[in-house]
């Protein structure tokens, strides 16, 4: 790690003003830890956001209103979102480790860094940490990578699971900062690279994530399917976030979302539209991912990920309809 | 009774003393006697030692492939906070050493053979000092004029016989391949794997004068001694390490490595001692890594399933002059009939890190695509896989025609099969599905050579009555401190809470190392010999014949006589050292390790995840020393072969050979939920010729076709025959039937 | 002043930043049971339980744990006097180097809490409800806990024994 100052915010204003300073948040520190050690993360001012409040679940007419600093493990243990988001809570079940999601938080989640190897490694070209440098990864070991969404500069996948599952429940990112608090829907707030992937978020400089808002229930079945080479403790390979809600056989209401396909959790209206008003079956499952995967490009080690998303979309939808 | 009378093992030893025993400690399944120590966080590793006044280094690493390092900028780093040194000292290792060596790895860190090779050591005050500084360090490079290749399968790799696997020719298998009933030619692929220890490579050095103390984590340490002078140009007596707690080797540790000899230079230069530890990035990097093989495997079979055929081709992969080869045909040599036959192995040489001994050097990877070829040979001839095997089994070595020393290999094929239930296997493959999973079972077979190597070790019967065991032998886990006290106790007749057992110091007797499954065996042997000379004593001192004396619970009775040992001994401590050296034995007889693995798979009919969901293996390795650290040996190679059939990989750029999933988030070694229940049957056998303790080596044979049965039971659940390991999803997918259809 | 209570015990935090966690207690505090497998939260050889939860002590710095109290290994039991959990280890013989076993017990002594208070994990059937204590939620919720020696089944069994002799509400103090 460069050398760096570490300041103790006591409210979102506090921080809001060091980081109008230039200070960089910290909450749990599970991936901005990892990348200073590396030195792919140099800030040379953090304030520790621990201590600001923003870790309660509060529930209304609107949905839940779920704090920035609480922990990964308090979300997916909570007895609401247990309920009526389940999504949510198997999405983060299914990511990193219980030490990990104990630590991690649902702002800090949303901001997680990719996990392109040469991301992470300094010795190699990528736009991402130093714009400018190229991208090793496009004709390199990119087993990992994205297939839709890619760019020139980039392409590199967003890696968790947690806003996957907030993406097909139409989450709401709230945020706070020097022009004042405004709403960003999560389908806007992650940013394909284009010609600039240094950016992963919308976020402006200063803004800070206060919670994240989840609109009332579908009451749809909820299914998280995460494919990934171990059983446990490794990033997807590809993952597939369902609410669906079935009417005399027919798919009603169905959102869909896609982790560790494209450069950021992906979401297509074109293949929800497919599948409205139609009855499940495995050539319905086939057209979906056609449409979903028309503009899908492999670069080589990544290829396989077109014919498995097709299948884990045809698994989960197959699961979600069964009834 | 035999005496002792030279400490070369010429040939089989059938005293079986530990069967005569009255103690009867050898062989029970006690607890590590360390294992408090161990649970309670207070077994002292490498770096954990105190030492007063200790700086801290942290190598740095080339970011280049191949050239000269020119310039070091270390000006602007030493003016950092907290920066003591930077050294790039001429006797700084480039290389690893494999094991057994004995001497220096090639030196000189000026020179970049490798991606990410050790260039520099940077030594600061404290840690975070030493990591920034060696990040910031910048270092400028002219490039190599003689480059070497990155990639073994391309054009411009030069590619040797492999130095040091002589290879066996017999027949002429292109006939047999020709005349076959049913042949087999088929080509697999493995990839590199990594040690991962969990202990990341570290060692605090400290010079007292001209003596150098170095705690550190090695696996063999009167020979990583020799390798540390030699490396400094010091007397190898000049030299004392202590490891009495070493968090796993897996051959990653059998050689001293970088952080050793920078340490050891950077505490001389600043008078002080010294820490470095290894990143885990670092040992992925730079220390050893298990070569990639291609393996092409020919199986010439008659009508009735006789292999008149077999061949075994394999090219791996080193750095250039690397005596080191993969030895991928070492059990094939050995293991089935076929006097056609043509083993051979192939070095390519390129550019990535040291390719040394990954636990089980050659079986690990020969045995799983051997054992997957025979199921192709099964699937061919329509023959069950266990009775082809049995069918298979050989009178003698084919071509060299030795004879076998005790081989368990159709017991290990015939209780495996019956335990795991392998009767219920339906032989065609998409016959069982279970909602969203095809359903399968495999089997292979096991087979590890057995090697018993010098040793020497001190056992010292003390005047209370007390005995304590003395060698540098290292426990990395395997149950050293267990087995050794458990011989003793057997031998002078004592409970094991009676016996102390002290290792990992370079001050004791030189134990054979932990390597090559050959530790318990070896050490264990001179343990044996030094107690065999012991109870000469007491016999003596009680006046009765050896082969009257009985010892038990501390009391040397015989010719009517009995004393207990504080009266016999008279306030003397009775101290031998027994010794060991390989002899005649070795050469006479084909001595192995045997076993069979039984393994029953999921594999999702959707996207190709698979997940072992339980596994038998059965074994015979001789005598069984503690039946409950041999179970864990047994089951920890399983989990191995787990990873190594489904998971692990190391994954280079082949545009400068750098090692993209260098750390435990990418390089997927198996976590708990990727292991099911696992079953280990210890079959009971003496093997006379193996050792003195009638004991032969099982800290390896667990993996040693371990993950063949798992791609076997891929195939019988799903069709799909992946000759490319590991068998993650994307190679499986290709494969699969239609997800919507039924089994059958 | 920063502090935090380590094992009943307030220490000063380290005055550099930098400092993680894992770093305070294994060097400055000479509490070296807590392990470093790979520092970069990969491995779980550094998990301590923090305020009665587990966590990666390596990817925390120190300075953040103002007024929190952390147990690591040394708290749970010395060699002469070990929990029943760590006894369970030691007769299964969940561990072999031994270098990720004291993430291990403190990763299944804090899971213990977790399966007290009722949550479900990725292998529950349904997440709505206090999952069954079977062996594959115990493997999955200590996946976080790598052991290269593969010592994976004789954990398991070790906590399945401690877990059918003492009732959750014990077994969590085990």
């Amino acid at each position: 790690m460069k050398a760096f100052t570490l300041d103790h915010a006591d409210s979102s204003a506090s921080a809001i003003t060091a980081m109008a300073a230039g200070a960089r948040t910290i909450a749990g520190g599970t991936n901005l830890v990892d990348l200073m050690k590396l030195q792919v993360e140099v800030p040379d001012k953090l304030v520790s956001i621990r201590s600001i409040g923003l870790n309660d679940i509060t529930q209304d007419d609107d949905g839940l209103l779920i704090g920035a600093l609480v922990s990964n493990a308090d979300c997916a243990a909570d007895t609401r979102v247990r309920q009526s988001w389940p999504l949510l809570a198997k999405a983060i079940l299914a990511g990193a480790s219980p030490q990990l999601r104990n630590r991690a938080t649902t702002g800090g989640n949303l901001c997680q860094r990719t996990r392109c190897g040469y991301f992470y490694d300094t010795t190699q070209a990528c736009n991402k940490r130093e714009p400018g440098r190229g991208c090793a990864a496009r004709e390199g070991f990119n087993r990992i990578h994205a297939v839709l969404g890619t760019s020139e500069a980039c392409i590199a996948t967003y890696p968790g699971d947690m806003a996957v599952a907030m993406l097909a429940l139409d989450a709401v990112v709230l945020v706070d900062g020097p022009g004042g608090a405004r709403e960003i829907p999560i389908a806007r707030f992650h940013r394909q690279p284009g010609d600039d992937p240094s950016r992963d978020n919308v976020l402006e400089d200063g803004e800070l994530i206060t919670a994240v808002r989840l609109p009332a229930p579908t009451g749809g079945v909820q299914v998280y399917r995460k494919v990934r080479d171990r059983a446990s403790y490794a990033f997807a390979l590809v993952s597939v976030a369902a609410d669906v809600t079935m009417v005399q056989g027919r798919i009603a209401r169905c959102a869909l979302a896609f982790g560790s396909l494209g450069t950021v959790p992906w979401r297509d209206a074109a293949v929800e539209d497919l599948l409205v008003g139609e009855t499940p079956s495995p050539a319905l499952y086939t057209r979906a991912a056609e449409v979903l995967l028309k503009d899908a490009r492999g670069f080589g080690a990544n290829d396989f990920k077109i014919p498995l998303t097709a299948r884990a979309l045809a698994a989960t939808l197959h699961e979600a309809t069964k009834g | 009774m035999r005496l002792p009378q030279d400490d070369t093992f010429n040939s089989p030893d059938t005293t079986n003393l530990l069967d005569r025993g009255s103690q009867g400690v050898i062989a029970k399944p006690l607890d590590r006697p360390e294992g408090p120590l161990k649970v309670s966080g207070s077994a002292t590793y490498s770096a954990e030692w105190k030492s007063d006044h200790c700086a801290e280094g942290v190598l740095v690493l080339a970011s280049i492939a191949q050239g000269t390092v020119k310039t070091i900028h270390k000006d602007a780093v030493l003016s950092m906070p907290g920066v003591l040194a930077v050294l790039a000292d001429e006797a700084m290792t480039r290389r690893s050493t494999q094991g057994t060596a004995g001497e220096a790895p090639v030196q000189g860190v000026q020179t970049v053979e490798y991606f990410a090779q050790p260039i520099a050591l940077v030594v600061a005050e404290n840690f975070e000092q030493a990591r920034d500084a060696a990040l910031t360090l910048e270092v400028e490079y002219a490039p190599s004029d003689t480059p070497v290749a990155f990639d073994p399968e391309s054009a411009d790799a030069e590619v040797e016989l492999a130095p040091d696997t002589e290879p066996v020719e017999g027949g002429d298998l292109d006939q047999a391949m020709r005349d076959a009933a049913f042949a087999i030619d088929v080509e697999y692929e493995t990839p590199g794997h990594a040690s991962a220890a969990m202990e990341p490579h570290a060692t605090i050095a400290q010079w007292k004068g001209d003596d150098l103390v170095l705690h550190g984590s090695y696996q063999m340490l009167s020979y990583n001694v020799k390798e540390i002078a030699d490396c400094l140009s010091m007397a190898p007596e000049n030299v004392r390490i202590i490891a009495p707690y070493v968090g796993g080797g897996f051959g990653s540790k059998l050689g001293i490595t970088h952080e050793a000899v920078a340490a050891a230079i950077a505490s001389k230069q600043l008078a002080r001692p010294v820490r470095v530890v290894m990143t885990r990035q670092q040992v992925f990097e730079t220390v050893m890594r298990r070569s990639e093989t291609r393996q092409r495997i020919r199986l010439a079979a008659d009508e009735t399933g006789k292999l008149i055929g077999l061949g075994h081709e394999a090219l791996v992969s080193n750095l250039p002059d690397e005596e080191f080869a993969e030895p991928v045909t070492q059990a094939t040599e050995f293991l089935y009939s076929g006097e056609n036959r043509l083993l051979k192995v192939d070095v390519a040489r390129i550019s990535r890190m040291t390719a040394g001994s990954v636990r089980a050097p050659g079986e690990a990877v020969g045995m799983q695509v051997l054992e997957a070829a025979m199921d192709e040979l099964a699937q061919a001839t329509g023959i069950d896989p266990v009775e082809l095997r049995k069918h298979n089994i050989a009178d003698k070595v084919p071509v060299e025609g030795t004879p076998y020393s005790s081989r368990m290999l159709a017991e290990a094929l015939d209780q495996g099969a019956k335990a795991f239930g392998w009767d219920q296997r339906r032989p065609k493959p998409c016959q069982t599905r279970e909602g969203d999973w095809w359903i399968g079972m495999g089997m292979a077979s096991a087979a590890r050579v057995n090697m018993l190597v010098e040793a020497e070790a001190r056992v010292t019967l003390k005047a209370d009555g007390t005995a304590l065991v003395e060698t540098d032998q290292t426990d990395i886990g395997t149950g050293s401190y267990a087995i050794l006290g458990q011989i003793a106790g057997e031998m002078l007749g004592l409970p094991i809470d009676r016996v102390k057992v002290l290792l990992g110091d370079t001050s004791l007797p030189a134990g054979a190392g932990s390597g090559g499954s050959f530790g318990a065996i070896s050490t264990g042997s001179a343990v044996l010999r030094a107690c065999e000379m012991i109870r000469e004593k007491l016999a003596k001192a009680l006046g009765c014949t050896e082969d009257a004396l009985e010892l038990k619970d501390g009391l040397a009775s015989g010719g009517g006589k009995s004393r207990a040992y504080p009266d016999l001994l008279a306030g003397k401590d009775l101290a031998e050292t027994g010794s060991i050296k390989p002899g005649d034995t070795a050469d006479d007889f084909s001595q192995a390790s045997y076993g069979a693995f039984f393994a029953e798979v999921a594999v999702n009919a959707f996207t190709g995840e698979t997940r072992v969901r339980r596994m038998t293996g059965a074994f015979g390795f001789g005598r069984v020393l503690n039946a409950k650290t041999a179970r864990s040996q047994c089951l920890g190679g399983m989990v191995w072969g787990i990873g190594s059939a489904l998971t692990e990989e190391l994954a280079f750029d082949l545009r400068d050979g750098h090692l993209v999933n260098h750390d435990l988030a990418e390089y997927h070694v198996p976590v708990h939920a990727d292991v099911p229940a696992i079953e280990v049957i210890l079959l009971e056998e003496r093997d006379a010729a193996a050792s003195p303790l009638q004991a032969k080596g099982v800290g390896e044979l667990g993996i040693c076709g371990a993950a063949g049965s798992i791609a076997n039971a891929v195939y019988n659940a799903c069709g799909a025959r992946v000759r490319s390991f590991p068998l993650t999803l994307d190679k499986i997918i290709p494969h699969l039937p239609d997800p919507f259809t039924e089994a059958g | 002043m920063l502090t935090a209570c380590v094992n009943g015990t307030d220490h000063p935090l380290p005055s550099d930043p930098r400092r993680t966690l894992l770093d305070w207690l294994r060097d400055d505090l000479a509490l070296p049971g807590t392990k470093k497998g790979c520092d970069h939260g990969q491995c779980g050889a550094c998990t301590v339980i923090v305020d009665g939860r587990r966590m990666n002590s390596c990817l925390s710095l120190a300075q953040l744990h103002h007024g929190d109290s952390i147990e690591t290994i040394e708290s749970i039991g010395s060699a002469d006097k070990l929990s029943v959990l760590q006894k369970a280890f030691v007769t299964h013989d969940g561990f072999q180097c031994g270098y990720c076993t004291p993430g291990q017990i403190c990763s299944a002594k804090a899971l213990m809490q977790e399966l007290s208070d009722g949550w479900a994990s990725a292998v529950s059937d349904d997440i709505t409800v206090t999952p069954a204590i079977t062996k594959e939620e115990l493997r999955e919720r200590m996946s976080g806990n790598l052991c290269r020696c593969g010592a994976y089944s004789n954990i398991i069994a070790a906590l399945e024994e401690v877990l059918a002799d003492h009732p959750l509400h014990e077994g969590a103090s085990a």
